[in-house]
């Protein structure tokens, strides 16, 4: 097995007095693909802005436990919030590209990180986008409205604006729920190559998704890790009951 | 332990993820949130400030007027009857400060502009929301909210000048100026407050309730008086108290049209005196620290208090029904 | 049988609608001829010299110059005073207050703040900007009657604090209208509170400011009430203005210690108190077609921004 990521301990998240998240403990490993699969409620968004501490942003919120990340406990109160989202990305679900240009929009993370050297912009510009696959298509229309680009287009920058502040881990939250089928292959197979530089952890309602895209699979159920383990076990020999009856269809 | 796992903290103290961003972005981050918390605080302060002010300087009317003072004055006559008199009559050697005359003036023409305003405001809202083709209310609704940005003055200037002669010469009223030719000036005020409020109730029912009356079969006027109109009820019953308010507490209006005499009356074609015009004519003119003074910082109070409570129901209902309309 | 073909027929309805358009369409009739008869007495009396002259003979004759400066130095500085205050507490109350009791308090009160009378707001600058404020800084700064009198500075913090509460709403309109995904964005790729306030929510919200700005000011520009006792004057020959000197080199500047003639009132005075109402009712008419198009240029130039701003939002 590859080296270990990220690691968390009895992992417990409380939304005020209602348990969101149960004793979660697992280890997400090193350039590979994790995918958290399980029914919508069960906790799989909410654990994965557990991971860059998204959820710090929700009033009423109170996580017990450990999350590390390269040894580090990122919920150790001398860590610096802002210095861990740059260093780990975020896909959303629904594109939330800023309403600005193309290249503004890639080019905002580094910006704000100091960087305003147009040569070197330029320079993230081209490789993000290369990266994410999109560059032939947004090439000459860098200076237009980012919100011009299709559906898929637009979430493929979402990723490539990720990319531009350089992050080792990426988390992607439904990627492709909300594309058809054509634009959801091309991001499939863009998170099958960017998985040889990085960590990537993307929650999926959809199966056969995470069947393709995923080295390992957890499957949560009801703010409890019911199952974690590579994608083919879990997808082919289960050890659970209640994962055989999620990954079967006989509920969900 | 396992050898994977001390490996995995063995990481830390090279880590990337424990590092903290420049000590500068961190400071002028909490500099930046101290200014704007600081902001919100002065805003606060002067929210408090005219509270305070306001009933600070009011209250010391009752230093040497009594608060029955303020209801009634008895005068004992000659004969030795005692008669309870209720005047507003604040320079006079022997000072009445009785605020009957000056409620009854502001109602005698804040009601019956809130009665025109509710008419033609309702109808305007059910017009634009209801019947008007949506291309002409992008136009229309505009429309009706300039009618509410044309200053006050200019409302009192047109009633003085054009108004009151022309109900002079249809009417014949006791007074030129009175009651009745204020409450159609307020009515100018009130009535865009009411249509565009209206409009909004009606717009925010969901045109689900619509489809669902046509789909039985209802008339067009059907769907609005059985359906519309009572699922909006309370959204446009705010809209009317909100009117209401606004009615009691305009000034130059009243100030310029309503003949400024402090009637006790139910003849609309009197003159009355309302409390704001009280202030706005007599405030120039009085010297300070007098119980007239003071007197008249009780009568802010008084509006204060009023418009603040008719502010806050319709706010409730207002809130109320955004919670219903929601599903 | 079924009677498809029969027109279904509702009298009383039509007349309803009927009666509904006829008052929404006699309301637009009333604006117009209101707008019509200032216009028509008004324009007659509209030249160059009415708008920068100044009043003569008694303000029987001449033009209205002191009283279009007073009103925009006066709105001038309430902008200044009102704007930066009101969108950095909307700001707070939106971006970084947590949702509580106290802020629920708050945005309650802001919200009736904007139902009190204005002439209550005059009451207020009374007895907190002249007395408390400016006798105040008399008496520590020993000026005499210098600060605790009338004058064009009470008159602009009071419209100020009177306008507050507009400013404050449409920039938490402005603020709220930001999708909460553009946030999480920035905050996803590392920034910080302020560079996501600065660089993604204000670029978003500036219309919706912007609007509440110019509302703003055109509601300032119209009050009369707050400012009958503040420090507006019947007639001043000379405009609020004092030569600031640095050296030899000399600008004219606002002087917010005087009085100031102001166009609302000026229609007021004119009006009601002047020697005589009939002969200078063409000045009349005119000032008040003057401060018609100044408020009506700007309650359309606000509602222009208005309408762009939630049609960017439905495309978003």
């Amino acid at each position: 097995m590859k080296e270990i990521k990220i690691v968390t301990k009895d992992l417990n998240l409380y939304y005020g007095n209602k348990q969101a998240l149960k004793n979660i403990t697992l280890n997400i490993p090193d350039k590979r693909v994790t995918a958290f699969i399980g029914p919508s409620g069960c906790g799989k968004s909410t654990f994965l802005r557990v991971l860059n501490r998204m959820n710090d942003l929700i009033d009423n919120v109170k996580i017990e436990g450990e999350v590390s990340v390269d040894g580090v406990n990122i919920y150790d109160k001398n860590i610096d919030v802002v210095n861990l989202r740059k260093n780990i990305g975020m896909v959303f679900q629904k594109s939330n590209l800023f309403p600005k240009t193309i290249y503004e929009n890639i080019v905002y993370g580094p910006k704000i990180n100091g960087i305003n050297d147009k040569k070197t912009l330029n320079e993230i510009v081209e490789r993000t986008c290369v990266q994410s696959a999109i560059w032939d298509e947004v090439k000459d229309r860098l200076n237009e409205n980012a919100l011009s680009l299709s559906g898929g287009q637009q979430q493929r920058l979402c990723i490539a604006r990720a990319l531009a502040v350089e992050p080792e881990i990426i988390l992607m939250d439904e990627p492709a729920s909300a594309l058809d089928p054509i634009s959801t292959a091309k991001i499939e197979e863009l998170i099958h190559d960017l998985k040889q530089k990085y960590t990537i952890v993307i929650v999926t309602h959809n199966m056969q998704q995470a069947a393709r895209v995923s080295d390992m699979t957890a499957f949560f159920y009801l703010g409890e890790l019911i199952e974690f383990d590579r994608t083919t076990k879990i997808f082919t020999n289960p050890s659970k009951k209640q994962t055989e009856d999620y990954v079967t269809g006989r509920f969900g | 332990m396992n050898e994977q796992e001390q490996e995995f903290y063995s990481r830390s103290t090279d880590s990337k993820y424990g590092k903290k961003i420049h000590k500068f972005t961190r400071t002028k981050e909490s500099l930046i949130k101290l200014f704007f918390t600081l902001n919100g605080v002065a805003a606060l302060i002067f929210i408090i400030l005219i509270f305070i002010f306001l009933f600070k300087e009011g209250f010391r009317a009752l230093e040497h007027i009594g608060l029955l003072d303020f209801l009634y004055s008895s005068r004992t006559a000659a004969d030795g009857t005692t008669k309870t008199i209720f005047e507003w009559y604040p320079t006079s050697d022997d000072p009445r400060f009785s605020l009957v005359p000056l409620i009854l003036g502001t109602l005698m023409t804040a009601i019956p502009a809130t009665i025109i305003s509710t008419i033609f405001g309702v109808a305007a809202g059910i017009y634009l929301s209801e019947v008007a083709n949506p291309k002409w209310k992008e136009f229309l609704k505009p429309l009706i909210e300039l009618f509410a940005g044309i200053p006050t003055v200019v409302i009192g200037f047109i009633m003085l000048v054009i108004g009151a002669s022309f109900f002079n010469d249809l009417l014949h009223p006791d007074n030129r100026l009175n009651a009745f030719v204020a409450s159609i000036g307020l009515s100018f005020v009130i009535i865009p407050v009411i249509a565009s409020l209206t409009e909004d109730a009606l717009h925010s029912i969901p045109n689900d309730l619509r489809m669902a009356s046509y789909g039985l079969g209802a008339t067009k006027w059907q769907t609005i008086s059985k359906v519309i109109l009572p699922a909006a009820f309370s959204g446009v019953s705010a809209s009317i108290i909100l009117g209401f308010g606004r009615a009691i507490g305009e000034t130059m209006i009243v100030l310029m049209a309503a003949g400024n005499a402090a009637n006790i009356t139910s003849n609309i074609f009197l003159s009355v005196r309302t409390m704001t015009a009280t202030i706005a004519a007599e405030m120039g003119e009085v010297s300070q620290g007098s119980d007239h003074y003071y007197s008249l910082f009780f009568i802010g109070i008084v509006l204060f208090t009023i418009t603040f409570i008719l502010n806050l129901i319709a706010e409730i209902i207002i809130n109320k029904m955004r919670k219903k309309n929601t599903f | 049988m079924l009677a498809l073909h029969k027109k279904k027929r509702d009298f009383v309805g039509t007349i309803s609608i009927w009666i509904v358009r006829i008052m929404f369409f006699s309301l637009v009739l009333a604006l117009l001829l209101l707008l019509g008869k200032i216009v028509a007495q008004g324009i007659g009396t509209i030249s160059f010299e009415f708008i920068f002259d100044d009043p003569k003979n008694n303000m029987t004759e001449g033009g209205i110059w002191p009283a279009i400066f007073g009103t925009i130095a006066v709105t001038f500085i309430m902008i200044l005073l009102a704007v930066p205050l009101g969108v950095c507490s909307a700001i707070y109350l939106n971006e970084y207050a947590k949702d509580s009791f106290f802020t629920r308090i708050i945005r309650t009160s802001i919200n009736n703040l904007a139902g009190i009378p204005s002439i209550v707001f005059g009451l207020f600058g009374l007895g907190f900007f002249i007395l408390f404020i400016g006798r105040g800084m008399d008496e520590v700064l020993e000026t005499g009657l210098l600060f605790g009198q009338p004058a064009l500075i009470w008159a602009s913090a009071t419209l100020a604090v009177l306008v507050l509460p507009i400013v404050i709403v449409s920039t938490l309109e402005a603020l709220n209208s930001v999708p909460k995904s553009h946030r999480d964005a920035s905050y996803g790729l590392g920034a910080t509170k302020w560079q996501t306030i600065k660089n993604v929510v204000l670029p978003q919200a500036r219309p919706g400011i912007l609007t509440g700005t110019i509302l703003a000011i055109s509601r300032g520009a119209g009050e009369t009430a707050p400012i009958l006792f503040l420090g507006a004057a019947f007639f001043l020959p000379n405009l609020p203005v004092t030569d600031l000197c640095i050296g030899d080199y000399c600008i004219p500047m606002i002087n917010p210690a005087k009085q100031f003639m102001y166009l609302a009132y000026h229609i007021f005075i004119l009006a009601t108190q002047s020697s005589n109402p009939t002969k200078t009712l063409p000045i009349q008419y005119g000032s008040t077609l003057v401060l018609i198009v100044l408020t009506f240029l700007l309650n359309i130039t606000a509602i222009i921004f208005r309408y762009r701003f939630r049609k960017s939002l439905g495309r978003l």
